[in-house]
């Protein structure tokens, strides 16, 4: 890559002088134990990610599973039973074992101390125990499948959860319990990294946007998972004692269960999309060659989203039982919430203006989320205001909205991440044409399962229901196909990056050109990251500062 | 191989900065500094260690709130949508075992914050000895709890199977100077007991740990680990303890002095 | 006695370890003593309070007193009032937080018709 475009691309040297380093932090030790006891964020995360990816697989064969049902009206793959099961499997772990650990534990853990210019997170052990605790939770959940599977629906809605049902519910609360202490140390160690432990010259201010989503992110995960460990506790409590909390025999009120466990779970959707929505600022900026429009209002939007968050959860639960008054209060704030997230989009877009856009994989995933987020995001604005909640909700529409913003969003951004610091973690880089036909395969699929899916729920087909009326059917058969569509496109990320490995081009420092001080370390970088801790005098996103600094410096790719 | 941000030194550039931090050290009694064995490469400075341990120990007492939070609110609506019920059963726990209990467990508060006192100043023996006490005071409270506990059973208060309402609907029978209640409010005083036993026994739960910390904590200052300078461990544990205290102190007014004006 | 940095390097801006360093101020026994004091009158106040029938002021009186007693205890044996910015702002977040839980699910059951509030 070395025609010159205009002032802010980089002339550089061959990528044929690319050369992996000596001595990085995958060979700086070696032994399965300097692995499974490291204190290194570095490893730790490539061990969450083969463990997300694990459960992602797991989780979308489930989805698999339901969309088989779904091909024809009538149940007659599996029994009901089976299929509740199906979908509370599919969300328990897509939700809590791949989403919310997705960008903070593999991308956050990696690069957010290598941003700020530090040498390891703040408390390495709780990085690692981290790890553990969601490695355990995992394997409840998989216990829990095992043994026979839950069939409360990922939202452990009571009474039916903790009256009407006698499967493996308080194993699958308690693998959610644990993960969730997974989560609220990642967050912990986040915060207390982001706090105090920046380089000199690394103000607030001239950080990377993806450290500030994290910082979002983690915030809700410390103050909001808590909520949802009394929730699945009660639940606990009220199944194997029964003291009433939630059985209104007794007097409890089944509605308390959803306000604790809502109180968390609206956060949770924003913990799983803000640092989504951090990879793309970083994303968007490189490949347009140009700094983050308005970085400010980006900064402060992740901080908004994340106290606002707090404030809408009885959006879940217009049609609960919720009095009118609140539910018109929380239906205002809702659309309050919507703000800082368009707000986003709004100043990417400006990005995207007047840049010098570029298509790589990372880039194409990125353009996949602006659109798909969009529309999701539109549909939420739909489904927080009252009147159309009380058609949308429970229907098909809900499906479709979240898994706009959750797959189409949140997953994008995954992936686009993962392709776009691939090279800096592994040295490696992957088959571009590849990479570009699985994210294109990934949207055309996406598309088609998902957009019929808006239409079934207008047109009134429930969610959770495994058979339905004939005239929805063609719809239904669309959305299949295009599961199928994604799948494959899942899949190829897993096999090309897997063979990058081993056969793929030297990625060198910064074949990107980006700005950042983790484009200034070697790929994959040292142990300690940095040989001598930088001195941070020059703003996020400078490429005039990377143009002069490559002119003056770089003599070889890495 | 590009591995630092400028060609130059950077810390040329900075030797104030220099000062501001001196590298992995604290200034000793002789006015030296000294680097402490449990400096973590990763920090700059045992200062900055210092407060991202606290600060982190902070944020996991904010969960704590968080968690906690969610009994609160349950104990809060169901007291006032069966405020008669729950005063009556609340008359059946002891003023003054709880009282003691208060006490008890603010003195172990007051030797936990002398033992910091004594980490700080590098006083040993006042620190065991303080660490010691904030134990027994400790255990002292788990003691007189499984007293409270114990007569909950005996008087069949324990939700769940053995649970009885006899007491709440015919007190007369029992000794009790109460106004009996009607049989659907007296069965609602298995929520009020629910709550008490949720919320004093996951403070309880989180009592033990401190206590088995506390052990721990108090062998290692029996070694001299914490006399020398390194005193997180004693901070962070004694902001732990305190936070415990803390919600004791919500518990008791709320659990125990719900209504002890009725007239008999 | 523990290291004190002077004040200038205190509130140095490019200090970015710990920007509003809070001064390492020793609390004495002298002052723990009082707040121990403190707290064990109050219990005291907070049982005799409760057997004089106030109505519907007991319950206030009753968390006002276990308020102040918390506020004591986070201030002096928490050390807070002598932290950096950070602990009191991170304090704050969590009370506000738990604020927040409370009174917003609140709203949804005072306004209900079920006649129970």
């Amino acid at each position: 890559m070395s025609t010159q475009i205009s002032n802010t691309i980089v002339l550089l040297p061959d990528q044929a002088t690319a050369k992996l380093p000596k001595r990085n932090y995958i060979n700086n030790e070696h032994g399965l134990l300097s692995w499974l006891l490291t204190g290194d964020h570095k490893r730790i995360a490539m061990l969450y990610l083969i463990s997300i990816t694990f459960f992602f697989f797991i989780g979308g064969a489930f989805a698999g599973l339901i969309r088989l049902e779904l091909l024809t009206p009538a149940p007659d793959l599996v029994s009901s039973d089976t299929y509740n099961k199906f979908f509370t499997m599919h969300g328990i772990i897509m939700i809590f074992l791949f989403l919310v650990p997705s960008v903070p534990a593999t991308l956050g853990n990696f690069f957010i101390p290598i941003m700020i210019g530090a040498k390891d997170l703040a408390f390495p052990k709780i990085n690692l125990l981290s790890w553990y605790l969601y490695l355990i939770g995992g394997t409840l959940t998989l216990t829990a499948l095992v043994l026979g599977g839950v069939d409360t629906g990922w939202t452990f809605t009571t009474p039916l959860s903790t009256h009407y049902l006698n499967t493996h519910v308080i194993t699958a609360a308690s693998a959610i319990f644990i993960a969730g202490f997974s989560s609220i140390f990642t967050g912990l160690n986040f915060i207390v990294t982001i706090h105090r432990m920046r380089a000199p010259g690394m103000t607030w201010f001239r950080m990377p946007l993806f450290c500030w989503s994290n910082y979002a992110a983690s915030i809700l995960m410390v103050l909001g998972t808590p909520v949802l460990a009394i929730a699945i506790v009660l639940v606990a409590l009220e199944r194997l004692v029964g003291i009433g909390v939630f059985d209104p025999a007794k007097g409890g009120d089944p509605l308390l269960f959803q306000h604790l466990f809502w109180f968390y779970s609206h956060p949770a959707v924003y913990i799983m999309i803000l640092p989504g929505m951090g990879v793309i600022s970083e994303v968007i900026s490189t490949f347009s060659r140009k700094r983050v429009f308005g970085y400010t209002a980006v900064a402060f939007s992740s901080v908004a989203i994340a106290l606002f968050g707090f404030f809408v959860w009885a959006h879940h639960m217009f049609i609960m039982g919720v009095s009118n008054y609140s539910a018109l209060v929380f239906s205002l704030l809702t659309m309050l919430v919507a703000v800082p997230s368009a707000i986003k989009i709004f100043n990417w877009a400006f990005t995207l203006q007047k840049g010098s856009i570029t298509f790589e994989t990372p880039m194409l995933y990125a353009f996949g989320f602006m659109g798909l987020f969009t529309i999701g995001g539109l549909t939420g604005v739909f489904l927080g205001s009252l009147g159309m909640d009380i058609h949308l909700t429970e229907t098909y529409f809900i499906v479709a909205h979240f898994h706009f913003v959750m797959v189409g969003g949140m997953l994008m951004a995954f992936l686009s991440g993962i392709h776009f610091w691939w090279p800096k973690m592994t040295g490696r880089m992957y088959p571009e044409s590849l990479s570009k036909l699985a994210a294109v395969t990934t949207f055309i699929g996406f598309n088609l399962t998902f957009l019929p899916q808006f239409i079934l729920g207008y047109l009134g087909m429930p969610r959770r229901y495994h058979a339905y009326p004939p005239e929805y059917q063609v719809l239904n058969v669309l959305s299949t196909a295009g599961a199928t569509v994604l799948g494959v496109g899942y899949m190829l990320p897993l096999l090309y990056l897997g063979w990058s490995l081993k056969y793929g081009a030297i990625a060198g420092n910064n074949p990107w050109q980006a700005t950042g001080l983790e484009w200034q370390i070697q790929s994959p970088p040292l142990t300690e990251n940095f040989v001598t801790i930088p001195i941070v005098d020059y703003e996020a996103y400078d490429y005039e500062w990377l143009e002069k600094k490559q002119r003056e410096e770089v003599t070889t790719v890495g | 191989m590009a591995n630092t941000v400028a060609h130059t030194n950077p810390l040329d550039k900075v030797d104030h900065l220099e000062k501001l931090m001196p590298h992995e050290s604290i200034i000793n009694e002789e006015g030296e500094h000294v680097v402490l064995p449990q400096h973590r490469h990763h920090f700059e400075t045992e200062e900055q260690q210092r407060e991202a341990g606290s600060f982190g120990m902070w944020l996991f007492l904010l969960t704590e709130i968080m968690f906690f939070g969610g009994m609160f609110f349950a104990y809060l609506l169901y007291r006032n949508w069966y405020y008669p019920a729950f005063a009556v059963a609340s008359n059946q726990l002891s003023v003054p075992l709880g009282t003691l209990n208060t006490a008890i467990l603010i003195t172990s508060g007051f030797c936990m914050a002398l033992g910091v006192w004594a980490a700080e100043v590098r006083k040993k023996n006042v620190l065991v000895w303080m660490l010691i006490l904030t134990t027994v005071f400790g255990v002292a409270f788990i003691g007189v709890k499984a007293d409270e506990y114990h007569e909950k059973w005996e008087n069949h208060h324990i939700p769940g199977a053995s649970f009885s309402t006899a007491q709440f609907t015919n007190p007369a029978a029992y000794g009790i100077k109460e106004q009996p209640l009607a049989p659907d409010m007296a069965q609602k005083t298995e929520i009020y007991f629910f709550l008490y036993f949720a919320m004093t026994g996951m403070h309880a739960l989180h009592m033990i740990i401190g206590i088995g910390l506390l052990f721990w904590l108090t062998w290692r200052a029996h070694r001299g680990e914490f006399s020398s300078g390194y005193v997180a461990p004693i901070e962070n544990f004694g902001l732990y303890w305190h936070f415990v205290d803390i919600v004791w102190l919500f518990l008791f007014p709320l659990l125990y002095l719900i209504n002890r004006h009725l007239p008999k | 006695m523990a290291h004190e940095i002077s004040h200038d390097q205190a509130h140095d801006p490019s200090n970015v370890v710990n920007p509003e360093h809070g001064e390492h101020h020793l609390v004495t026994p002298a002052q723990y003593s009082m707040v121990f004091g403190t707290l064990l009158l109050f219990t005291g106040l907070t049982v005799v309070a409760a057997y004089i029938d106030l109505g519907a002021l007991n319950p206030v009186i009753a968390l006002g007193i276990a308020s102040f007693k918390a506020v004591v205890v986070i201030l002096f044996f928490m050390h807070v009032k002598y932290q950096s910015r950070l602990v009191k702002l991170t304090v704050g977040a969590g009370f506000f937080t738990f604020i927040v839980l409370i009174t917003m699910t609140l709203l949804d059951y005072m306004s209900r018709a079920w006649g129970m509030w």
